[in-house]
């Protein structure tokens, strides 16, 4: 099937959260896809402050099945979390537990002002209470497959889809 | 597989944590990565998160040690999990209870996770094979066999110093001979890829054919330290010194004891490790040890960040 221009989608995305640049967030980026979109958002926004990098493996919610996350990366917050505005980011929204998982490790720094969302892609299939306050494109897919977001070396972006069950 | 490594499960997932010896590059390298992220953790103002929360682990430590024993206790209590410390020299066994009757006792109250410190050579490796197969073991000190995760946070603070492991010449300086500790780091080092390891110390406390171990021997501190990047002390126990191996810890600390004069043979930039607890003016200078040079206080908070790691790969390798 056809995937939409995750460009088009970024620059989307980009558009809706600059019509509230004056809000002052503080950006902290999902691993891995959540942190391109940061960084580019950072770059493009012009934003002062250092961005955050959070990643969500020791918080996951099915540690219990499938263990530990092969490759955790360093969350990584370089300013307190504490009273900030904060704005997340995260590739691909889908069941909500990630964001889930991110709340509950953000609280662990301190108590902020507010969290919100933004997501590349809302995929739709939540199992949780959460919704993005900005959102790049949605779209529907079967629940069997897996959307990807890829950055090749020009860190240009691009969506993969691929069955769920299978290596890719 | 016959032979299988009996750390790992069919898949090669760690199951259980014994010994350095035979486990992989791979799955020492995916320790110490998982570690880096715990660090992290433990810089926060919460030091706590909830990965191992409701799992039950037991501290068995046949002999004493308060040191590795806190530090495995911190690390399960940041994970979140529950522990329970035994302290067996005054408890069942010294009632006449087996090793594997306490064992499957603490089973039987739904243990997940048992670490394990035994005066004897393969104490843990005999838990291990004995747990169901939902039980994880790790070895936290055997007789003079094993301490992998003293060597885990060793290469970990390597690592993080050093940052490579293939351009290093590694020097383990001290007791070889009844050290659990040395026996690690050898394995550990040698197949992270370091391409030297020395081992220096006097005839008496060295092993038969410790070559075999694909290190270096030297008997003479100032040929064994040349060019050497890492420097590992070894404690040296009280009861060598009183024992036939030394002849007194003056004379050893005049030969072998790390002063400023002899850490200068090294290279410049070289690092000193210590596992602890010092004799200060025995295998080490107190100048060396509170030195630029001495990372030896990094080495304990990373042990904790390290025994994280292994606890919540194991809980999270379930069969």
């Amino acid at each position: 099937m056809p995937l939409p221009d995750a460009e088009a989608a970024f620059e989307s995305l980009a558009k809706k959260i600059q019509a509230d640049a004056d809000r002052d967030f503080s950006l902290i980026g999902i691993h891995t896809g959540g942190v391109w979109l940061a960084e580019r958002l950072h770059q493009e926004l012009g934003i002062k402050q250092p961005l955050g990098t959070l990643d969500v493996a020791f918080y996951r919610d099915d540690f219990d099945k499938i263990g530990l996350h092969p490759q955790v990366k360093p969350s990584e917050i370089p300013f307190a979390v504490e009273g900030a505005h904060i704005l997340l980011l995260d590739d691909v929204l889908q069941t909500g537990r990630t964001i889930r998982a991110a709340i509950n490790e953000l609280f662990d720094y301190g108590r902020p002002a507010s969290i919100s969302l933004a997501a590349l892609v809302d995929r739709g299939g939540r199992e949780l209470p959460i919704a993005a306050q900005y959102t790049g494109i949605t779209l529907e897919l079967p629940a069997d497959k897996m959307l990807e977001l890829r950055r090749d070396e020009n860190g240009k972006l691009s969506f993969h889809l691929y069955d769920k069950n299978l290596p890719e | 597989m016959i032979n299988r490594n009996p750390q790992l499960d069919e898949h090669g997932a760690l199951q259980h944590l014994l010994t350095t010896e035979g486990l992989p590059a791979s799955v020492l390298l995916h320790i110490l990565d998982t570690a880096e992220s715990f660090v992290g953790v433990t810089e926060r103002d919460v030091k706590k998160i909830p990965l191992l929360r409701g799992k039950s682990i037991f501290n068995l430590f046949f002999e004493p040690s308060t040191r590795t024993r806190t530090t495995f206790e911190i690390a399960a209590k940041r994970l979140s999990a529950d522990v329970f410390n035994l302290n067996i020299a005054v408890s069942a066994q010294s009632k006449g209870e087996t090793l594997l009757d306490t064992v499957n006792n603490l089973s039987a109250m739904n243990a997940d996770m048992f670490v394990v410190r035994h005066s004897q050579s393969g104490a843990a490796h005999l838990i291990a094979k004995h747990v169901q197969p939902d039980i994880h073991v790790i070895n936290a000190g055997d007789g003079s066999h094993a301490h992998p995760t003293q060597a885990l946070l060793d290469m970990f603070t390597i690592r993080r110093f050093k940052q490579d492991f293939r351009n290093l010449r590694v020097a383990i300086i001290g007791d070889i001979l009844h050290s659990r500790v040395a026996r690690s780091q050898i394995h550990a080092l040698t197949t992270l890829g370091v391409p030297e390891v020395r081992v220096i110390a006097p005839k008496t406390l060295l092993p038969k054919m410790v070559e075999r171990l694909g290190v270096h021997v030297y008997h003479d501190m100032a040929k064994g330290l040349k060019d050497i990047d890492v420097l590992m002390m070894l404690r040296l126990q009280n009861e060598r010194m009183k024992g036939a191996n030394l002849p007194s810890p003056e004379e050893y600390f005049k030969y072998y004891g790390l002063t400023p004069e002899k850490l200068s043979l090294a290279r410049r930039d070289a690092i000193v490790m210590h596992p602890g607890p010092m004799n200060r003016g025995v295998e080490i200078d107190s100048e060396v040890a509170d030195g630029k040079q001495s990372v030896i206080l990094p080495q304990v908070t990373f042990g904790i960040a390290v025994r994280m790691a292994v606890m919540s790969i194991l809980a999270g390798n379930q069969v």
